[in-house]
């Protein structure tokens, strides 16, 4: 069977982020990008995926700028066999995302699409469900752990207070988050074969985005704290302040 | 197979929910109402006094939309209280348990007959699950985990963190109704009182088949999730080892049911906490009222989970650990030291008078 995951490149998590000159979008001088720390947990799983059915194939897919073609390549490294760049200009609207992805994937041999869970950048945590919606599919989102049986993918999901477990029959959305999948390392002879293997790009079918940043700011400044004192001497006066001052006992 | 085409007739899709349209002319602003088991949830009482701020600016009236089992009508009622003009229940004996297809199929068939200029969700588990979904049913962006809604010229701006909390951007739709995600413990439970007229309808089916529910595994020990807690007690590196969290636990037990156990990655990622602990990047994001660090270093992927919080205490032997930098309170000192003193310190307190 096979697998189709959609990737996004991202500024580095460690990356500082500064608001640019126009005050709606960052400054991206210097800024070092990678692919979403959640979807290469995706890569990793549909990997996982193809290696445990002993078949089928891993593609990758991004809507993205010219750039995102550096992130294609991290996947092909990682051992991802095809990839594919939709070109266009991603934003916070996920729902124009969904449909450039659903265009693309509604008549694809695509009948796993896996996601991470949120892209790092938005920080949206909509595109899969909101794919799977337009291409009439169920979906599981927040899954740490899938297991491919026959006809069905059994989801482990996180929520609150626990983990469900959510059999999706094929063809299916899932979305993925930490907890099974740590990507693995591309590999010197991985890299060399990603060179080779197929990376194409065409238009995507982009609708207007109809979600409209105004404004981008850096977080109000937290009141500046202070150091109540050192070792066990300092902690009646932090008890005191945590109810007195605080309110927060 | 579009899925605009399943809502081109979106009031045939209910009973009784076209009704609810007719009586109630001033309708603004949805709520979706969280349940779980057939009680409402904390989310629910922060959406619906969200809904009604909004609804004050903008002159009208909040429905209430609640799905779930028989009998989840009555439960409903106390929405009133919270600002609920009219609270719409779809009740069926399948859906007690939420899923997914099913649930965004009926709110958005809810949604798209009620003349809604907002739509607002909880940016829970559930929520953030099911937003997205009624958002592409409707045709409609959605922004998520919101932290601020405003009413700006008539509509509505939303403000929400990117960047894992690193910068904040202010957004307006080119569509209505605008779908907001809330991220929880920011907004506070609404106290404008409303009508809160309960209309109870069963809902016709024809979902699309989606997925199922087969077995549910609660975490281990059983207290508060870290994502729902109003306190949580975070521990780090710092403490050496799982065989160590009886110092973490102590802190929490002694802050009574309220709290929560929370983790940093490192911790996770070493195997001594379960991954539904971690707070963080790639973790859960929280806003509790009272976030303790204990032995964390405050790292920007910490932080990224943490820092929206309302009071953070950290602990850390470390003067130059960057969480002094978001931490309203410090204390420089071993953790093995300060946190029985700590838990002691907040046992005698609340013996003293509660
Ligand atoms: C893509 C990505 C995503 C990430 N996501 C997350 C995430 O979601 N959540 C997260 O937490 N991290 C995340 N990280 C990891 C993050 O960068 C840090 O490595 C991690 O937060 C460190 O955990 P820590 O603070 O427990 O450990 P450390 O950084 O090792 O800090 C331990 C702290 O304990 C203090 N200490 C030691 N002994 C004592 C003592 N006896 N008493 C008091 N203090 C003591 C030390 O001074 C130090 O400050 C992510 C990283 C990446 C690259």
């Amino acid at each position: 069977m096979n697998v189709t995951v959609c990737i996004r490149r991202v500024p580095d998590t460690e990356t500082r982020i500064r608001v640019g000159e126009d005050g709606v979008s960052i400054d991206t001088s210097g800024v070092k990008y990678i692919v979403s720390p959640y979807d290469e947990f995706a890569v990793e799983a549909g990997l996982r995926v193809t290696e445990g059915l002993g078949a089928g194939q891993v593609t990758v897919v991004t809507v993205g700028d010219a750039g995102a073609t550096e992130s294609l390549k991290n996947s092909l490294a990682m051992g991802v066999h095809r990839a594919l760049l939709l070109e266009g200009e991603v934003t916070m609207d996920g729902l124009a995302t969904a449909k450039a992805l659903a265009a693309e994937l509604a008549e694809a041999d695509a009948p796993l699409i896996l996601l991470g869970v949120k892209a790092a950048d938005d920080d949206q945590q909509q595109v899969g469900p909101m794919l799977a919606t337009l291409l009439g599919r169920p979906c599981a989102t927040a899954v740490t752990r899938l297991e491919v049986r026959d006809g069905h993918v059994r989801c482990h999901r996180e929520v609150e207070g626990g983990t469900e477990l959510v059999d999706l029959p094929l063809p299916c959305v899932v979305t993925i988050t930490k907890g099974t999948y740590e990507p693995r390392y591309a590999t010197l002879k991985g890299i060399m074969a990603a060179r080779r293997k197929p990376l194409e790009r065409r238009p995507a079918e982009l609708p207007a985005a109809r979600l409209r940043v105004l404004g981008l700011q850096p977080p109000a400044p937290r009141p500046p704290g202070r150091i109540v004192g050192e070792g066990v001497e300092a902690v009646p006066e932090l008890v005191r302040l945590l109810r007195e001052e605080a309110g927060a006992l | 197979m579009s899925a605009a085409a399943v809502l081109a007739e979106p009031m045939t899709m209910t009973e009784d929910g076209s009704e609810a349209k007719m009586e109630s002319g001033a309708a603004v602003v949805a709520a979706f109402v969280e349940q779980r088991d057939g009680s409402v949830r904390a989310t629910a009482h922060e959406v619906v006094g969200a809904a009604a701020e909004l609804a004050r600016d903008l002159g009208g009236e909040v429905h209430a939309l609640a799905v779930g089992g028989p009998g989840l009508g009555a439960e409903c009622g106390q929405l009133g209280a919270r600002g609920a003009g009219v609270i719409r229940v779809a009740e069926g004996a399948e859906l007690a348990q939420y899923q997914a297809e099913s649930y965004a199929h009926i709110v958005a068939g809810m949604v798209a007959g009620g003349g809604y200029q907002a739509v607002l969700f909880p940016a829970s588990a559930l929520g953030a699950d099911l937003a997205p979904r009624v958002a592409a049913l409707l045709d409609v962006p959605l922004a998520s985990d919101a932290t601020g809604l405003e009413v700006v010229d008539g509509g509505l701006v939303v403000t929400r963190p990117v960047y894992g909390g690193k910068a904040f951007a202010r957004v307006a739709f080119d569509a209505s109704p605008a779908v907001v995600s809330l991220r929880p413990h920011v907004f506070p439970p609404g106290t404008r009182a409303a009508a809160g007229r309960v209309e109870v309808f069963t809902p016709a089916g024809g979902a699309p088949a989606g997925g199922r529910a087969v077995d549910f595994r609660a975490a281990s020990g059983g207290s508060v999730d870290v994502a729902e807690a109003e306190i949580v007690v975070s521990g780090g590196r710092g403490l050496r080892g799982p065989e160590n969290w009886g110092v973490i636990e102590d802190v929490r037990d002694a802050l009574g049911p309220a709290a929560a156990l929370g983790a940093s990655r490192a911790v996770v990622d070493a195997g001594w906490r379960p991954h539904g602990e971690q707070v963080g990047q790639t973790g859960k994001t929280i806003a509790p009222k009272l976030y303790f660090a204990l032995a964390i270093s405050g790292a920007i992927q910490h932080l990224a989970g943490m820092r929206t919080a309302r009071t953070i205490v950290a602990v850390n032997k470390d003067a130059d650990a960057p969480i002094f930098n978001v931490a309203d309170y410090g204390i420089v000192g071993d953790v093995f030291e300060v946190a029985p003193v700590l838990a002691a310190e907040i046992r005698r307190l609340k013996s003293a008078g509660g």
